[in-house]
């Protein structure tokens, strides 16, 4: 299910997974992937994290590929866990990567985790600009309109802390898209200086709108 | 009999005491010995005299650990040593290290040891942790471990005896003393310990308990005990101190509130429970203490710790709910050891009255219920194992022998061990994905950590208690002083505006910010809420075995409103007893309702009225809700259930356990607890939440991906285990149908005298068919439609908000 708003004198339509889709693009846009991150844990020491969490987070991609069919993917950042990512994958995940690239055209936006990065295809960008908006892996206060990742941001409803988008008049930020992602309330700084008064757009089967005030 | 050496002798003397018989037999016992004491046996003073009375003779090191499950007991101790200490003017030093002892104290102490160290189990496993142990622990003779009863109830008792099997390693020749308190079966107590003789002290006279007599009767149903407040008070009145246990948090802030109504004469009473704040609690401990209070209210928060000498009264409020924390509670009364301890019962409902009647017999009989103690759980092993390598490299085959000397492991199998071993090592998925990072490297044939910055992790995580998160509540005015902390599942409840009890007042919730739960005082008024999440324990097969005997049997031993009460149940239904299960179907309004009598303890219930509510589900009965006690389970639904018997099928049940575990709150809440003693997910640090973002991720995810991909792995079995005991309690559910296999189906005309305080009871349970999600439809919509956007589609929302953009 998807729901469709505008943001910027654009229509949009944030799906349920967490991804973004900008019809007049024809773009779809996904942050915070965090691959790797079992690996890049591991490698540091760390627990050994069930080892399907990339494929999880790349079956979910594939997903959301298959229902727009873009002409491009932009991720907005932390698309890995470190600039090491893309190495750490295991065989069968880094495969299904493979077989997605010739779906469209992939534009890697830097985010703090892994800087300029690519899997081996796509172009590696600080930022990406299109239809007067910038991609960016960080809102960037006052220099919107700009859509971004980075917060992994997350709303209460019905008592539990549940992904969502949030809308707000200059900046649009994603929810984490990865399997193995935390979250931060909407309700804390910085967030709702760049969103606020706003819309909150949960994720779940059918996506849902509620106001951010 | 050994005589105490001089000094000691005139010591005794000197203060006009004897020693008891038990303390001169630990002097001259060999080897690990198991004191069950009284409390005010001169029990703690046990078990130091012998390391005293060597430590004169000076030691070198660490000599004597001593290791309770309270930071605050350790305290008192190295103060109560002092006095003997500083008197004979033995040459002797004691300290204490826990979480609170400075970091450069514990520095110091790693390297220049006192005589007498006094900590926690935590404590120790970290202390073991460090690759000086060996040096530490080197010259270590006595082990005291204090509350042994207490600790062995859960995994702090695993894991502490998980590190006693590695000191006997490091220091042959280790005695070890465990002090309990009265329990039913020293002998398990003292395999726990990995053997040891048990000594009995003198029990002392027997106690002096009775139902405390009450204006009122109990009311039908409920659990808050109100109606005996004027009661309670008058007790209160003519004693020199009582302690007022309750069983819940919640109901010790009611009663608390509703004693200051009856309190005319003023007395000063206190409220204590595990929700307070550390500071509310500190101040309510020292003012009993000092004599300075005449009650307190409390909860399980006060069942250990220090002794009271004034308390002369003990209330217990409430169901029992299990004999022998009933008889230790009663032994905080008169902690002087020749006169009766004496305790007052106040039943909160009919059912519980018949329960305090039960509780009475078995006290009388000295028949102390307890269940056997489940085998060492494997998530704690794990958690050992990846501790040990921190120490330093281990071999497996040496390992496993010292874990196989540590008494709950005793039975473990050499397959598990290498399954906990294979989990710290390479995860243990069926996958192998992690041969390159595995945490634990083989190298010259010992194991030992690849990358050791992970040692300081592995430290941070140390430990088995995992506390639900929680939130800490503070006033909004008023500097914002916190008052207290609540779990995070019960601040998500609460709506603005809603008024809720702690700390003995009422506050409005106002917000949540971060992880602060902000409020503002609402005067006296009636609380809207006064639930604190929480387990509630259930009541012990044996006591709940006795209620369903004491049903079955002739009633004319009993109070009369109780023998009227069970006389016409029988009358229009069928009436409970031992091997039988009874249960009654009867139509209430448009509502069919299933009552059943399983006696099995309110956490099995709730996970059998689960079951069954799904297998209603899947026959078309339209079950929409149940409530469950320690004694019953009630389910409504729009049809009848016409196959009782069919629908109680063990198999299919276990059938449809396995299915809904798949998605279970209550089996995501016991994963996210092995997960963190294993060491797969970090434990949350005060402190590391409240610092910017969360950056760990929920452990749903984890427990979702392993369920997906990899069903067979260890935390998943561990946490199979540990549900067949508490909160899922699945384990007495299958003991319910073994003891109870003739199976009654009474159809009752209408609702029965047995059913009907079920119906009065709180708490009720709805099912919902597509739960969560139509939730969060509802308060989006709620939440849009005050926003007055309700009638807009998404399109519009934007542009109607103005910020539309600039296109």
């Amino acid at each position: 299910m998807r729901l469709p708003f505008r943001f910027a004198g654009q229509s949009f339509e944030a799906l349920g997974s967490g991804a973004l889709w900008w019809p007049s693009e024809r773009a779809l846009l996904v942050a915070d992937l965090h691959l790797g991150r079992p690996d890049r844990m591991a490698r540091r020491g760390g627990a050994l994290l069930p080892p399907q969490g990339d494929a999880e987070t790349l079956e979910r991609l594939t997903a959301a590929i298959e229902a727009v069919r873009p002409a491009r993917v932009i991720s907005l950042g932390d698309a890995f866990d470190d600039a090491a990512g893309p190495e750490g994958l295991l065989a069968a995940d880094a495969a299904v990567l493979r077989r997605l690239q010739p779906r469209a055209d992939w534009t890697w936006i830097a985010g703090n985790h892994e800087g300029l990065t690519t899997p081996g295809f796509g172009t590696a960008l600080a930022e990406w600009h299109g239809g007067g908006i910038a991609a960016r892996h960080v809102a960037r206060p006052g220099a919107g309109p700009d859509i971004s990742g980075h917060y992994h941001p997350k709303a209460r409803l019905a008592g539990r802390l549940r992904p969502v988008f949030l809308v707000g008049a200059g900046h649009l930020i994603l929810p984490a898209f990865g399997a193995y992602t935390g979250g931060m309330d909407c309700t804390r700084a910085p967030l709702p200086g760049l969103t606020v008064p706003g819309l909150g757009i949960v994720t779940g089967a059918v996506p849902r709108a509620f106001p951010l005030r | 009999m050994t005589a105490l050496p001089q000094p000691f002798a005139d010591w005794f003397a000197a203060r006009g005491w004897s020693p008891h018989p038990h303390q001169l037999a630990l002097l001259e016992a060999d080897g690990d010995s198991l004191l069950i004491a009284p409390t005010g046996g001169g029990k703690t003073l046990a078990g130091f005299l012998p390391s005293l009375v060597e430590l004169a003779g000076s030691g070198a090191g660490l000599h004597t650990l001593y290791v309770s499950p309270l930071k605050a007991l350790a305290a008192d101790i190295r103060r109560n040593l002092s006095v003997p200490i500083e008197e004979m003017s033995l040459p002797v030093r004691v300290e204490d290290r826990t979480g609170d002892t400075a970091s450069h104290t514990r520095r110091r102490q790693r390297v220049d040891p006192p005589d007498i160290l006094l900590t926690t189990p935590e404590s120790l496993a970290l202390m073991l942790s460090y690759p000086e142990a060996p040096k530490i622990f080197a010259n270590l003779r006595r082990v005291v471990i204090d509350e042994i009863h207490a600790l062995a109830e859960g995994k702090r008792g695993d894991q502490l005896m998980l590190g006693l099997a590695r000191l006997r390693t490091l220091a042959p020749g280790l005695s070890v003393t465990g002090l309990s308190a009265t329990v039913e079966d020293a002998g398990a107590l003292a395999a726990f310990m990995g053997g040891a003789r048990v000594i009995r002290a003198d029990p002392g006279p027997a106690p002096d308990v009775a139902l405390l007599p009450t204006m009122a009767l109990p009311p039908w149903a409920g659990g808050n005990g109100h109606y005996a407040a004027p009661d309670v008070m008058r007790a209160i009145e003519g004693a020199r101190m009582t302690m007022v246990f309750i069983n819940t948090r919640a109901q010790a802030e009611l009663f608390f509130q509703k004693l200051w109504e009856v309190n005319t004469a003023n007395l000063p009473i206190g409220l204590h429970h595990g929700s307070l704040g550390r500071e509310a609690r500190g101040r309510v401990e020292a003012a009993m203490a000092a004599g300075e209070l005449r009650a307190v209210v409390c909860t399980g928060s006060l069942d250990l710790g220090i002794d009271w000498g004034d308390v002369d009264l003990v209330i217990q409020v409430g169901a029992p709910k299990a004999v022998k924390r009933l008889v230790q509670r009663i032994g905080r009364a008169n902690h002087r050891y020749d006169q009766p301890s004496r305790a007052r019962l106040v039943p909160a409902n009919r059912f519980e009255w018949l329960e305090c009647l039960a509780a009475l017999d078995a006290v009388a009989e000295g028949d102390l219920d307890g269940e056997p103690r489940p085998d060492g759980p494997l998530d704690v092993l794990c958690q050992h194992i990846l501790l040990t390598a921190c120490a330093g490299p281990f071999d497996d085959y040496t390992l496993f022998g010292e874990v196989r000397r540590a008494g709950p492991y005793a039975n473990l199998s050499r397959a598990e061990f290498d399954a906990c071993l294979d989990f710290c090592v390479t995860g243990g998925y069926a996958l192998k994905a992690y041969d390159r990072w595995q945490r634990l490297m083989l190298r010259g044939g010992l194991w030992q950590l690849r990358d050791p910055r992970a040692a300081r992790d592995l430290r941070l995580n140390v430990g088995t208690i995992v506390a639900p998160e929680t939130l800490s509540v503070r006033r909004r005015s008023r500097g914002g002083a916190p008052i207290g902390e609540i779990e995070e599942s019960f601040a998500a409840s609460l709506s603005p505006g809603d008024t809720f009890l702690i700390g003995g007042k009422v506050v409005r919730f106002d917000r949540l910010r971060e992880t602060v739960v902000e409020v503002s005082d609402a005067g006296g008024r009636e609380p809207k809420i006064a639930v604190f999440n929480g387990l509630k324990m259930a009541t012990t097969v044996a006591l709940a075995g006795r209620v369903q005997a004491m049903i079955g049997a002739s009633h004319a031993a009993l109070p009369a409103p109780l023998a009227d009460w069970l006389d016409l149940q029988g009358r229009i239904s069928a009436l409970p007893a031992p091997g039988c299960l009874v249960a009654e179907t009867f139509p209430r309004g448009d509502r069919w309702y299933l009552c059943l009598y399983g006696f099995a303890g309110r956490n099995a219930h709730q996970t059998l009225a689960l079951l069954l509510t799904r297998r209603m589900e899947e026959a078309n009965l339209g079950p929409l809700g149940f409530i469950v006690t320690d004694y019953a389970l009630l389910i409504w639904s729009l049809d009848p259930v016409e196959d009782v018997a069919a629908l109680l099928s063990p198999e299919d049940l276990r059938a449809g356990l396995d299915a809904w575990l798949a998605d279970n709150a209550l089996m995501k809440r016991s994963f996210r607890a092995v997960a963190t003693v294993a060491g797969l997910i970090q434990r949350n640090l005060p402190g590391r939440r409240k610092s910017g973002r969360q950056v760990t991720f929920s452990s749903d995810i984890l427990y979702d991906t392993l369920r997906r991909h990899d069903p067979g792995h260890l935390l998943l079995e561990a946490t199979r285990r540990a549900a067949q005991h508490g909160l899922v309690d699945y384990g007495r559910i299958e003991e319910m149908l073994r003891a109870n296999p003739r199976v009654i189906h009474a159809k009752a005309p209408h609702v029965t005298p047995l059913a009907a305080p079920m119906l009065l009871e709180a708490g009720r349970v709805a099912i919902r068919g597509a739960g969560e999600e139509r939730l969060i439809a509802a308060e989006a919509a709620r939440l849009m439609a005050e926003a007055g956007l309700d009638a807009l589609d998404g399109t519009e929302i934007v542009a109607a908000q103005g910020f539309g953009g600039a296109a």
